[in-house]
């Protein structure tokens, strides 16, 4: 869509943005080209020049086991904490939408969690599945040992998933309560007059019409578990126990500022990036050609 | 509600009330552990009746972690950076959609760009600009010979050097350079009827007056929408404050949750801890309970 009335003074126009482009170079362009000359030098934290090594730095940081593993726990974490936190937050915005008496507490209440900082919910949630003290040490108080995020690489994924999904309950359903108020009252009534009950108008009218909803906030979720997910690992358990939780980001972080291996770093970023952009694509290309539009 | 469904009624009511439960807990649980005494928060299981020490944990967390002054930082912060948003978001998108310029097509996609790449996953290389922002013009300077020149001319070698390290500007700028609230003003923008700008130019209007007395006004619901939304995402940064402000003095509220963390071996002082979480959660949970309109109308808008 394009405005039919403009303003003819094109210069004065561009001066507006400005101040945009001068940001945006800054900032993002130039760090992201920063990015890709890094990741093909062997740049030496104090100083004294690049030396040029090609794909030297993707070829070593492809071949590590520990790249590998944070990969498989970046995705085993972005899969499991989606699913969760898109079935929750469907069931429920669904079920809010069927307004019944009350509903409006559940509109009101279900989006809190999304306000919170990723890091003070990690620390509260540190505290409630804490095996020493709070909830989960009901649990080992009975069967002793069973509960160990600082010990359990899989009870650490847990914590940090549990974390995340709840904050992403929130915005997940903010989103699919849109999208079905979007629904057309009539069409549900007509689908009740001919005979459909309840779950078989979700199933043929409102999951069907919501679909680009469900798909646009997958790729969200997904990205945002990339991102979002430093925070709550770095209070929770610190990319621990022997790595189990060391998602992409908290990698990036930990090799380029405490270990301070730019250029690996830089080539992880690059990695990272082309998921992302990726994703993106995906999103626009290929999933979005099979959902239903009206 | 079409029909009578007592039984699905009965279990609506059911899965919502959890949904809630699953929803409010965490945040009781945080109020209730931060009033408990040190011996009463780690008894298994903890006692949910609150104890009587929640102002005593308060104050102690609060001079624990130095939270008055982390706190205004953090709002500075915050505030600027839904400030730089709202501002330069409708300064960016006006020149997009009312004027025609060559070039303009590319710009969209340049700034189009920056919404694929958030700051996470280029960390390492913004912190470099950061700690000298010049340096990209310096580069620029240096490769097209400019600086050569310079110093042929006048014997002055050129060295630009700024650094926003432990500064509000560091804090602040790189959050705002991505093309977020752009879109969420275009949409807008291009749905104000061509009649208003026509009439306004046939009073005599040119475009900063158009912009200033029509378009913005018009579009307050927008800003207040994105200043929400802007104001929580801000506050609750961690990575950039945690990278670039190593002086105590720039500190944020939420870098300094880790500080509350109890230490293996030392005390577990969780009530201390709980009693910062509710300090630092507080302020976005009013924001959001305050502001629920803007905030979900600009998180929907931002997005799509």
């Amino acid at each position: 869509m394009e405005k039919r009335v403009t303003f003819s003074k094109w210069r004065i126009g561009i001066l507006f943005a400005v101040p945009q482009l001068l940001l945006i170079f800054t900032f993002f362009y130039w760090p992201a080209g920063q990015a890709v000359y890094w990741s093909l030098t062997l740049q030496q934290p104090w100083g004294g020049g690049n030396i040029w090594v090609g794909l030297d730095n993707f070829r070593s940081i492809l071949s590590n086991a520990d790249y590998w593993n944070s990969i498989t726990a970046s995705l085993v974490f972005a899969g499991i904490s989606t699913g969760l936190a898109m079935f929750i937050a469907l069931v429920l915005a669904a079920l809010t939408d069927r307004q019944l008496a009350g509903s409006w507490l559940y509109r009101v209440v279900l989006i809190w969690p999304y306000g919170i900082a990723a890091p003070a919910l990690a620390l509260a949630f540190r505290f409630i599945l804490a095996p020493e003290a709070g909830f989960m040490a009901v649990v080992n108080h009975f069967w002793p040992g069973v509960w160990d995020p600082g010990l359990d690489g899989a009870d650490a994924m847990a914590s940090i998933i549990v974390a995340f999904s709840w904050k992403y309950v929130g915005y997940n359903f903010i989103f699919f309560l849109a999208a079905f108020q979007a629904i057309p009252r009539s069409l549900i009534e007509a689908a009740a007059m001919d005979g459909s009950g309840v779950i078989r108008r979700f199933w043929d009218i409102q999951l069907p019409l919501i679909t680009p909803t469900i798909f646009f906030l997958l790729v969200i979720n997904i990205t945002e578990s990339f991102q979002d997910s430093f925070g709550i690992v770095d209070i929770m358990t610190a990319g621990g126990p022997a790595n189990a939780t060391n998602l992409m980001v908290y990698k990036i972080y930990s090799d380029g500022f405490k270990g301070l291996d730019y250029s690996g770093a830089a080539a992880q970023s690059i990695i990272l990036m082309i998921l992302i952009v990726a994703l993106t694509i995906v999103q626009f290309r290929f999933i979005e050609r099979r959902v239903h539009y009206r | 509600m079409v029909e009578r469904t007592p039984i699905l009624n009965f279990f609506t009511h059911l899965i919502l009330f959890a949904g809630f439960v699953f929803c409010v807990a965490p945040f009781v649980i945080v109020a209730i552990a931060a009033s408990h005494n040190l011996k009463d928060v780690n008894d298994v299981p903890m006692s949910l009746l609150p104890g009587s020490d929640f102002w005593v944990n308060i104050k102690t967390a609060w001079t624990t972690a130095d939270l008055g002054p982390k706190l205004l930082n953090s709002f500075i912060m915050a505030f600027g950076v839904a400030a730089g948003k709202v501002i330069i978001s409708a300064l960016t998108a006006f020149s997009i959609v009312y004027f025609r310029y060559p070039g303009r097509m590319l710009m969209f996609w340049l700034i189009f760009i920056t919404l694929m790449l958030p700051l996470e996953v280029r960390i390492v290389p913004t912190y470099a600009v950061v700690a000298n922002v010049l340096e990209p013009y310096q580069a620029i300077l240096d490769l097209t010979g400019i600086s050569w020149l310079i110093q042929k001319i006048s014997g002055v070698q050129v060295q630009l050097s700024l650094g926003l390290l432990n500064s509000y500007s560091g804090l602040i700028l790189p959050l705002v350079a991505t093309a977020t609230g752009t879109f969420l003003y275009r949409q807008f923008f291009l749905t104000v009827p061509d009649e208003l700008t026509e009439a306004a130019r046939m009073d005599g209007a040119g475009a900063m007056r158009f912009f200033v007395d029509i378009l913005l006004p018009l579009s307050r619901n927008n800003m207040a929408a994105l200043g929400t939304i802007m104001f929580l995402w801000a506050w609750n940064q961690y990575l950039w404050p945690l990278l670039i402000t190593t002086d105590q003095s720039h500190a944020m509220a939420v870098t300094e949750l880790k500080q509350l963390i109890p230490n293996v071996g030392g005390a577990p002082e969780w009530h201390i801890a709980m009693a910062g979480t509710l300090i630092i959660m507080l302020p976005p949970l009013v924001v959001v309970v305050l502001m629920q309109r803007w905030f979900v109308r600009g998180l929907i808008a931002t997005e799509k």
